[in-house]
């Protein structure tokens, strides 16, 4: 239900585009409008949502870690696992941001013989580390069509992604991997049970959507070429503020970058954020330093408390006369 | 609304910013000038029509694939007849078709390509035209 409709809104989108630029004409609205929308709702969002984030106290530190916790000197304390300061933390993080280290870990879960076992599964790590690392190259990639002059490394950048020269124009493997990867991780949530139990809407559409921007894109570049020249000219227009609609930018263009626009401006308010919540994860940016340092719990307000020696001092006559032994005479 | 670490959740929307906005902040103040390749060499100037292999949209966006094409048919199936869109013969060549008509590699070729930083590995072995 959720894949199904997650398609349809995809394909809808598509049909949107291809409509507006091909019957309606509206060039201008698909080629700088909506992608003006798109940054600013994207900027603003994914500020937003930080701000959400850091209003929320995390009062404990939250040490769900794999290793030993710094601790007495003759027992060895995991630095990176259970980092007791900051250098530690930030190893872990770039750990975890550039290698997916967590992820790493994954594990499944099977009914053998009536027995639970687990057992090691790093496709989901590979093919998210696969996906993740080319969408990154893909988009710098990309900052040839931004800029001007465009600086030499990212021609370094190109001749290693298209060193196989296979074809003209030349094959770029991270295009492959990209829409092989997505396309795993999509067979993957029809194709596992529990996966398929668990996934929504909003787990397929972005990987129909970026499944979407990487066939336009493919397409574009080996099979219904544009006119790359005044396709530049477009999107300089748009990132000198002085947008305009050259002649000869194909139909598939407009349909490419739309999809870009929808998931730009849909990126805040989905999943996709956890580009910016990685960085905000308790689990991975606190130090465990609990035994060094006293945390305060900032929510804690000043608590009316009757002590059994305030208690004693106020009966103390009455519970003498009774009978109760007290404390202090 | 309290934020929490401000300092640190401050320099993190800075970089955000900074990266978020950085095709527009690289392009600030620069005019960038449309790429304007140059048709007046000698043997374009000689002819009376004045044409390319196909017509001029075609081979903007495609003549990658064409040279692609005329590669493969030159060296796997050794044919070297092209025939044009107006029924003209070329002899499908980089170096001694494409390159007479466009002697002037740096202003033209180029010109595009630097562009859109594409750097055709061609000349790696075929010889183009010498220009001062
Ligand atoms: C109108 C501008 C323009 C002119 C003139 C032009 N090119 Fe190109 N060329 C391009 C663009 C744009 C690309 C990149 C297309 C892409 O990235 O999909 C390209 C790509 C190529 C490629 C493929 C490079 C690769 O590694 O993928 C070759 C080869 C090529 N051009 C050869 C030539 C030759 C030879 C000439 C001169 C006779 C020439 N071009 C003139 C715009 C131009
Ligand atoms: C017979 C001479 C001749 C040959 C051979 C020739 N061209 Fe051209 N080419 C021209 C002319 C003339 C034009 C301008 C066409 C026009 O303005 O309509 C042109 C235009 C072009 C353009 C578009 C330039 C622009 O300003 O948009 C490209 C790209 C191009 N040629 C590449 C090539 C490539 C690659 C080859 C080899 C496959 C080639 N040409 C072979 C004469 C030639
Ligand atoms: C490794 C060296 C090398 C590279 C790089 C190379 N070629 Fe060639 N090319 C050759 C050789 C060798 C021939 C065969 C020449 C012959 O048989 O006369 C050839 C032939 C051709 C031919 C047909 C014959 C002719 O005279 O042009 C075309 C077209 C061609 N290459 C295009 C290209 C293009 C376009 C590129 C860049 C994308 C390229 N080549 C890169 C070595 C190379």
């Amino acid at each position: 239900m959720g894949a199904l409709l997650s398609l349809s809104t995809a394909l809808i989108l598509v049909l949107i585009a291809f409509a507006g630029v091909k019957e309606a004409n509206l060039h201008f609205l698909f080629g700088a409008i909506i992608p003006y929308i798109a940054i600013i709702t994207f900027i603003i969002g994914v500020i937003y949502r930080i701000l959400k984030w850091a209003s929320s106290p995390v009062p404990f530190r939250i040490p769900t870690t794999c290793g030993q916790q710094k601790s007495l000197p003759w027992i060895k304390h995991s630095k990176i696992e259970n980092p007791s300061g900051t250098l530690g933390v930030i190893v872990r993080m770039a750990l975890e941001v550039l290698l997916f280290r967590s992820l790493f870990r994954n594990l499944k879960t099977e009914l053998r013989e009536g027995k639970v076992v687990y057992g090691s599964e790093k496709w989901l790590w590979l093919a998210g580390l696969a996906f993740h690392w080319s969408f990154l190259i893909i988009l710098l990639r990309h900052f040839r069509l931004f800029v001007d002059p465009v600086p030499a490394s990212l021609h370094l950048l190109e001749s290693f992604d298209g060193f196989l020269q296979i074809g003209m124009p030349r094959l770029f493997i991270t295009g492959i991997i990209l829409l092989a990867s997505v396309s795993y991780l999509l067979f993957r949530r029809f194709y596992i049970p529990q996966v398929r139990y668990i996934s929504l809407a909003n787990d397929y559409f972005p990987l129909f959507l970026i499944l979407g921007i990487g066939i336009t894109g493919v397409l574009m570049r080996y099979f219904i070429k544009v006119d790359v020249v005044n396709t530049k000219h477009l999107i300089m227009g748009i990132f000198t503020l002085k947008p305009e609609i050259p002649e000869g930018v194909g139909g598939i263009f407009y349909i490419h970058i739309f999809l870009v626009s929808v998931l730009f401006a849909y990126f805040p308010f989905s999943k996709l954020v956890h580009m910016a919540g990685v960085f905000m994860s308790p689990t991975r940016n606190l130090s465990n330093n609990s035994r060094m340092k006293r945390h305060i719990n900032p929510w804690n307000y000043p608590v009316k408390a009757h002590t059994y020696e305030d208690y004693e001092n106020e009966f103390r006559e009455k519970m003498k006369k009774a009978g109760l032994p007290v404390e202090k005479e | 609304m309290k934020i929490y670490d401000g300092g640190k959740i401050f320099i993190g929307i800075i970089i955000f910013l900074s990266v978020a906005t950085s095709p527009f902040l690289f392009n600030m103040g620069k005019a960038t000038a449309k790429p304007d390749p140059k048709l007046d060499t000698p043997e374009i100037q000689k002819m009376k029509k004045k044409q390319c292999v196909e017509p001029k949209e075609f081979m903007r966006r495609e003549h990658m694939k064409l040279l692609n094409e005329w590669r493969d048919s030159v060296v796997r199936e050794g044919n070297m007849i092209y025939i044009g869109v107006g029924g003209e013969v070329y002899s499908m060549s980089l170096q001694s078709t494409c390159m007479k008509c466009h002697s002037n590699k740096k202003k033209f070729c180029d010109e595009c390509h630097k562009y859109v930083a594409v750097k055709p590995y061609c000349w790696d072995c075929h010889i183009a035209p010498k220009e001062n």
